[in-house]
């Protein structure tokens, strides 16, 4: 696949992840005849009607129905195409959670299927819209990888990748437009090796999705306070990369960071590791707590559940000072 | 004539559902439903559906979703019929670690085109096979989806409906085991489901009833259908749950059931006498 | 505490039976805002003779959880308190959205009772083992999670449900003639586990039907010389943390379940809140789908019998 510069990766942190994806699938289908796109009236989200421009006949559009969604792209999976799906995160896992399961996880049939609007983001519609469950659901499920794409290039990467290993996947797509960039430039990316980007010998933050560039922001805020700290992207949270996990375990204070619930998420996934290491330090899980909050924009909510780079930071100071 | 051996056919079908019934002893089977379908089963097998014995996978086969899951008994006896699962795999039925298990068990090889058991299901797959075949340019192979009428209370089965008519899906055709009876009782007390062919049509089906225990209504019909189809095509097919053997038959409480060594015996004398007859 | 039921009798009936043709009848004639919907598994679920008392308290949607879901949630806003009956496998995956909207979004009081959980539905296949429910619905805020030990425990968390106010899961394991675990009645609390045996080396943390391993195993481990404790953790949310033992070697949880996200993950959630020694085995499914038999090959299939347990804790202690 081609190398992505620093122009193209400016313009696809301005589009935002589902857009990205959109992309992606242009380039995808370039290489590979097969991948066809199927959305749930959600065709503007991922702008896929310039994929339709350029590959017509193989944008399909099956309406406001996430079950039919799922088992439509099975059935064309099992025909040997390689369908994208495209819907909202919490409409991709938990409307059709059974047929995610029995149609992926059970007959591990080629669907890749791309939820945006994962965690918070689109909260303003309110709770029936925010998606916080969903690695949890899909991480219950044997066979299905799941992906957490930490930006706009690593989504655009996810999404090669994805078309490329056969099997099911899941993409979750979190942050709106404007999507911090934390690559700014190419780099290579592989299903389940997680990237250090930095560095740390006090704390280790294991962190996804939205939560690696808060996580950064955060790890800069410490370093001023003299404190050192190391900050992985934990991009594929199934399988988990249990190396690098391991080898966060010699810091003092180890993080999970995730726009998503602090059950059965990121955290959850790292407890297991960790609950069968004997030498340990004390796990600081960070995400939202079990509660439906108020709709509020994005920004408000991130905020509300202590997310943002300076809560994360101070949440981690205070606890780390307790040691 | 091919449907005299069809007739015949059924008869071994009905036969060996309730061999597999009896051999499971007190675990019990789904053998109501599969009784009903046990004509309808054997007119594709015999006389309707494109397959090669010799490759079950290959390309230009029509494709065959029993939605219904738990009808696996009358899919695994006419495969066994038809000669593509042998002797040794029906003994395994519902055996433990058996991939001939109550629910199908994906094994294309063999006939079973998915996993399917969990109701409202087969219809949305049946559609993504349908735009697939359509998509790679196969336009010989079409696909067969065969849905219980108490299946036709789950909404999924509403949306894959709606798709298929959207799409103009002219590969797609599907029965409905209308049987009248679910697990709680007769579908008319449950949910009724007496507009079912009215609801297909406003769906954008053509709709054919069937008399789902006469092969030659069965055959004439759904040949005719076929020749005359423009899109999506669904055949409501009037059965009796339990067909053959009189102490199932239209008994709810039969929807699973268990055959013990002098309900077995008095069906096989049913099947026999029916069989000289 | 004196029962008043007959937990030997309770158990002919497995969970469900006991469940709803014996507790829910009385209940039923204590408080008439009690109503029973179910999506066409009444009779397996033993509903019939309930059915047959109050007809117009009973409402079948036939094969349509969504749907069965919602219309519960209809009628929990105009103040009846509905009692929702199918399998846990399509409770808590086809219909998981509408139960998180309408009870953990909504806060709707439905009490949603899940047949048929774990490997209960035996040869029915992969489409109907519930072996994510309890790690699916305990995701869902305000969600409470049980699974009772055996068929008495169930009627007492069935009751306990009714004056509970909030949206509870209960989950049904086992079968007709499920093990007793609790002869002559139980306290019985939600969100209170149950300390069934004393013992500070090991801990053995179980649920539902496989409590009765765990006293099994306890047993053997005893005779061993190693003190173990049993704890039923029947409410696996809100999870009841004071009943962990941080300072026994080991601890075991025991789910019919996988061990992603069920009762083996609650405890690793609350042992991560602060340092401990403890090792920590899980005992469940591990991440994959099953060969399809009937229940002892299942269970057995994923090490979930006392001779597996007992055997692993001994090699760990070694």
């Amino acid at each position: 696949m081609k190398q992505i510069n620093k122009i193209q990766i400016r313009t696809y942190s301005m589009l935002g992840a589902a857009r990205t994806f959109g992309q992606a699938l242009i380039d995808l289908a370039a290489e590979k005849d097969s991948v066809v796109a199927i959305t749930a009236d959600q065709r503007s989200a991922g702008r896929l009607e310039y994929f339709e421009q350029k590959y017509p006949g193989k944008l399909f559009n099956v309406g406001i129905a996430e079950q039919n969604l799922i088992n439509v792209a099975a059935g064309m999976a099992k025909e040997g195409l390689i369908p994208f799906t495209l819907a909202q995160a919490c409409f991709s896992t938990a409307r059709c959670y059974d047929q995610f399961k029995i149609s992926l996880g059970y007959m591990g049939l080629n669907v890749k299927v791309v939820g945006f609007g994962a965690g918070l983001a689109l909260g303003q519609y309110s709770a029936t819209h925010m998606s916080v469950e969903d690695i949890s659901l899909v991480r219950n499920l044997p066979n299905v990888t799941i992906l957490s794409p930490a930006d706009c290039l690593e989504t655009y990467k996810a999404v090669i990748a994805a078309g490329e290993l056969n099997g099911p996947v899941y993409i979750r797509l979190t942050g709106e437009m404007g999507n911090p960039i934390v690559y700014n430039e190419d780099y290579d990316f592989e299903i389940g090796k997680a990237i250090t980007l930095k560095e740390g010998s006090d704390i280790s933050i294991i962190s996804t999705g939205s939560m690696v560039y808060n996580s950064i922001k955060a790890a800069e805020l410490l370093e001023q306070q003299g404190i050192s700290v190391k900050v992985v992207d934990m991009h594929t949270i199934k399988p988990l990369d249990k190396e690098t996990v391991e080898n966060c375990f010699s810091s003092k204070l180890l993080v999970t960071v995730e726009e998503h619930s602090k059950i059965g998420g990121l955290g959850s996934a790292v407890q297991e590791i960790y609950a069968l290491t004997p030498q340990k330090p004390m796990h600081l899980m960070l995400g939202c707590d079990n509660y439906y909050p108020i709709p509020g924009d994005y920004k408000y909510l991130i905020d509300i559940f202590g997310l943002s780079p300076e809560k994360i930071a101070d949440k981690i100071k205070h606890t780390f000072e307790l040691l | 004539m091919e449907l005299d051996r069809t007739k015949k056919e059924a008869k071994q079908i009905r036969r060996d559902i309730i061999d597999m019934t009896h051999a499971v002893g007190t675990h019990g089977a789904h053998i109501g439903g599969s009784l009903s379908a046990v004509e309808i089963f054997a007119t594709l097998y015999f006389n309707i559906l494109k397959y090669d014995k010799a490759n079950m996978t290959a390309e230009d086969r029509d494709r065959f979703i029993l939605s219904k899951g738990h009808a696996a008994m009358t899919l695994y006896a006419t495969l066994h019929r038809v000669g593509i699962v042998t002797d040794e795999d029906i003994k395994t039925f519902k055996g433990n670690g058996s991939k001939f298990a109550n629910h199908p068990y994906m094994y294309p090889e063999k006939g079973v085109e998915f996993s399917t058991g969990s109701l409202g299901h087969g219809l949305s797959l049946g559609v993504g096979t349908a735009l697939a075949l359509r998509h790679k340019g196969n336009t010989s192979s079409k696909v067969y989806v065969y849905q219980g009428d108490g299946e036709c209370d789950e909404g999924s089965v509403w949306e894959a409906a709606m798709s298929a008519s959207h799409y103009c899906l002219d590969n797609l055709i599907l029965i409905v085991d209308r049987n009248k009876i679910q697990l709680d009782g007769f579908t008319e007390d449950i949910m009724s489901q007496k507009t079912i062919c009215e609801r297909f049509r406003s769906f954008g089906w053509d709709v054919i009833n069937i008399d789902g225990h006469d092969i030659d209504d069965i055959y004439n019909k759904i040949t005719s259908g076929l020749a005359n189809q423009k899109g999506p095509l669904a055949f409501i097919a009037n059965t009796t749950k339990g067909k053959g053997v009189s102490f199932i038959e239209n008994r709810y409480e039969w929807h699973i059931g268990t055959l013990n060594d002098k309900l077995y015996n008095q069906a096989i004398e049913e099947l026999e006498n029916e069989a000289n007859q | 505490m004196a029962s008043k039921y007959n937990s030997l009798l309770l158990s002919k009936f497995g969970q469900s039976g006991a469940a709803f043709s014996f507790a829910l009848i009385t209940l039923a004639e204590a408080n008439p805002s009690i109503v029973v919907l179910s999506s066409d598994m009444s009779t397996p679920a033993g509903l019939d003779k309930f059915k047959k008392t109050y007809p117009d308290r009973f409402f079948n949607v036939g094969i349509a959880e969504q749907n069965l879901i919602g219309v519960a949630a209809g009628l929990a806003s105009e103040g009846w308190i509905p009692i929702v009956v199918a399998q846990a496998c399509f409770l808590s995956m086809r219909s998981f959205e509408q139960v998180r909207q309408f009870c953990g979004y909504m806060g709707y009081p439905i009490i949603i009772c899940g047949i048929g959980a774990g490997f209960g539905l035996q040869f029915m296949g992969n489409t109907h083992y519930s072996i994510e429910d309890i790690g699916v619905l305990r995701t869902i805020p305000n969600m409470t999670v049980i699974s009772p030990a055996d068929a008495l425990e169930c009627c007492m968390a069935l009751e306990k449900a009714i004056t509970y106010r909030k949206p509870v899961y209960i989950r049904f394991t086992d079968k007709m003639g499920c093990p007793v675990v609790y002869k002559d009645g139980c306290d019985y609390e939600i969100g209170v586990a149950n300390e069934l045996r004393e013992g500070g080396e090991v801990q053995l943390i179980a649920t539902g039907s496989l409590v009765d391993i765990a006293l099994k195993v306890a047993e053997a481990l005893g005779q061993e010389g190693v003190s173990t404790s049993v704890i039923d953790m029947h409410t696996i949310k809100p999870f009841d943390g004071c009943k962990v033992n941080k300072n026994a070697k080991i601890i075991a949880t025991i789910e019919e379940h996988t061990i992603i996200n069920g009762l083996g993950a609650a405890v690793t959630e609350y042992l991560s809140t602060g340092q401990n020694k403890t090792t920590l085995l899980r005992f469940g499914v591990s991440d994959k789908f099953s060969e399809v038999g009937d229940y002892s090959y299942l269970l057995e299939q994923h090490g979930l019998t006392a001779e597996n347990v007992f055997s692993t804790i001994m090699k760990e202690l070694l």
